[in-house]
């Protein structure tokens, strides 16, 4: 029985190193990058009111706002999802967990990235219970409840997908985990800035993708080591 | 003269039939030919196994006479009916269900949708279909699994293991009453089990129609069964679809057994559980802290 298990690991093993070799991404030196921005009057950021949980409310000073569109100064537009979807090789080696923090009955980071078949670990920071509950409709919806001082949720999701997360216990807890079929995605700072690197060359879609906005595409054309500088712009609506 | 008048009443029924049969758009507004992405479903359930193709007793057909109102003939659950319907019928197509035996975010199995279509759903528009034979409810389960790919594609989860439940005594009670606290269940079913927690007005489910927290004081009845094995089952698996979480992960199986003890206790019921509750609150009333923010029975502070 023990011998069979691990005849079988090995196969496994030796399987999966083969795959490795013979599909895994050719790796290059290319580099797409550049800013997300929005054109017109994005929605104010409401505050939060958390005095109904007392143990989140006194970790922010100021008040905490809704997350939904956040901007920086020149126009940039902050937690867009810059990826590569067409033309890449396909998903690459991830370099790790995801991870996704409930902290001070928020979501950190707002937008998560991660790659189909990444182990993803859900941490609960709060002295509260929360339950996390990813609305999924690609790949299966689940809701868990995880009080305070729980170990992590471990997980991992097998298709892309935009899914919603959410906390019922606490409504205004909100947020994404963005799947993608690519190793080459950036999420963009304050500053609007992304950066998709280590591209071959070849001819790609970039997606950028903002949770209120949806998406833009652009084709992208990269000789070998090659590096170009696009720009995104979202049309932004005052609600 | 006659021979006319006999061929003219051998040829109405045909004339009749050609008029029915041709697009007359006052037949056609409403739509019932059931579209499932897989006809040839199968269910098993205990030794029969069900169908959804067949002619009059297959699954679809039965479908279509007895579920196509509410469901619809997608099974998206936006049947004629749906608009008058709160919670609104079961959409299939996204194969998420509220009463299952397995963990969260995995299909139901068989058995668990056989149960529901048998048992109905308790404050819903969703009758028992216990009047139908096992043979034909089985026949309605494939037809229920013939409206999600999901069905091809992935496979039921493990049901969960329901271990002998603990002895019903006071400090049992009182144990589940602390993680009623800790647990932070009255956030959304309110101190007394009443739906009337702080969340519970913002509660929607995950079609962003409103929800309401179970209100353990309506009546003795959930939506998943009765018995206490029941009881556990729902809250250890969760309710898919809805605000209620999982709770598999983090109860160890006697803690589930102290909670389930507890909830008992906020039902309308005379039982072993109620009775030890009222009379250690009765001789204790000084010392038990409400059920609620800050100064809670136990766990969170």
């Amino acid at each position: 029985m023990k011998t069979k298990f691990f005849v079988t690991l090995a196969a496994v093993v030796l399987a999966g190193s083969a795959m490795l070799v013979a599909a895994g991404p050719p790796a290059g030196n290319g580099t797409i990058t550049g800013k997300v921005t929005y054109t017109g009057t994005p929605p104010k950021m409401k505050p939060i009111d958390m005095t109904k949980e007392p143990s989140c409310a006194k970790q922010h000073a100021t008040p905490v706002t809704t997350e939904n569109v956040m901007t920086g100064p020149g126009n940039t537009l902050e937690d867009v999802v810059v990826f590569i979807s067409a033309g890449d090789a396909g998903p690459a080696e991830p370099s790790g967990a995801a991870r996704y923090d409930q902290k001070g009955c928020q979501y950190l980071p707002h937008v998560l990235p991660m790659q189909v078949g990444q182990q993803l670990q859900i941490y609960n920071d709060d002295q509260t219970s929360h339950n996390i509950h990813p609305l999924a409709k690609t790949n299966q919806e689940w809701n868990k409840s995880q009080p305070a001082g729980s170990p992590p949720i471990d997980t991992k999701y097998e298709k892309p997908e935009f899914i919603p997360v959410k906390c019922n216990i606490h409504p205004w807890m909100h947020g994404y985990f963005v799947v993608l079929s690519t190793g080459h995605y950036s999420v963009t700072g304050q500053d609007g800035a992304f950066s998709l690197k280590g591209l071959p060359a070849g001819k790609y879609t970039v997606t950028a993708w903002q949770e209120q906005y949806g998406t833009q595409t652009q084709d992208v054309t990269l000789g070998a080591g090659e590096s170009k500088a696009i720009t995104f712009s979202f049309k932004a609506l005052p609600y | 003269m006659k021979r006319i008048a006999i061929t003219f009443a051998l040829m109405l029924p045909v004339v009749v039939l050609l008029l029915l049969t041709s697009a007359s758009p006052c037949l056609a507004q409403i739509d019932h030919n059931i579209k499932p992405v897989n006809g040839s479903a199968e269910a098993k359930v205990g030794g029969l196994t069900g169908h959804a193709a067949g002619e009059q007793q297959g699954g679809i057909m039965l479908y279509r006479r007895f579920c196509v109102g509410c469901h619809g003939p997608a099974g998206d659950g936006t049947g004629e009916n749906a608009q008058w319907i709160d919670p609104k019928p079961r959409d299939f197509t996204l194969a998420v269900f509220k009463c299952r035996s397995t963990p969260t975010g995995t299909l139901p199995t068989d058995d668990d949708l056989f149960n529901a279509v048998t048992r109905g759903f308790d404050t819903t528009n969703m009758p028992s279909w216990r009047p139908l034979t096992d043979q034909q409810r089985a026949n309605l389960v494939a037809a229920v699994k013939s409206f999600s790919p999901r069905w091809q594609n992935e496979k039921p989860g493990t049901p969960i293991t329901i271990p002998a439940e603990t002895p019903i005594n006071i400090e049992s009670v009182l144990r589940g009453r602390a993680l009623f606290q800790k647990m932070e269940c009255w956030k959304c079913h309110g101190p007394a089990g009443h739906g009337d927690g702080p969340s519970a007005s913002t509660l929607t489910d995950s079609k962003d129609n409103p929800i309401r927290p179970y209100n353990f004081s309506t009546g003795t009845r959930f939506k998943c069964g009765t018995t206490n094995q029941d009881l556990y089952r729902i809250f250890m698996t969760g309710l898919d679809g809805t605000p209620m979480p999982s709770f598999n992960d983090v109860l160890k199986p006697e803690d589930a057994w102290d909670l389930v003890h507890f909830l008992r206790t906020l039902q309308p019921l005379t039982t072993q559980e109620a009775s030890l509750w009222k009379a250690y609150e009765t001789a204790h009333r000084s010392e038990i802290k409400p059920i609620g923010p800050d100064n809670g029975a136990g766990g969170s502070k």
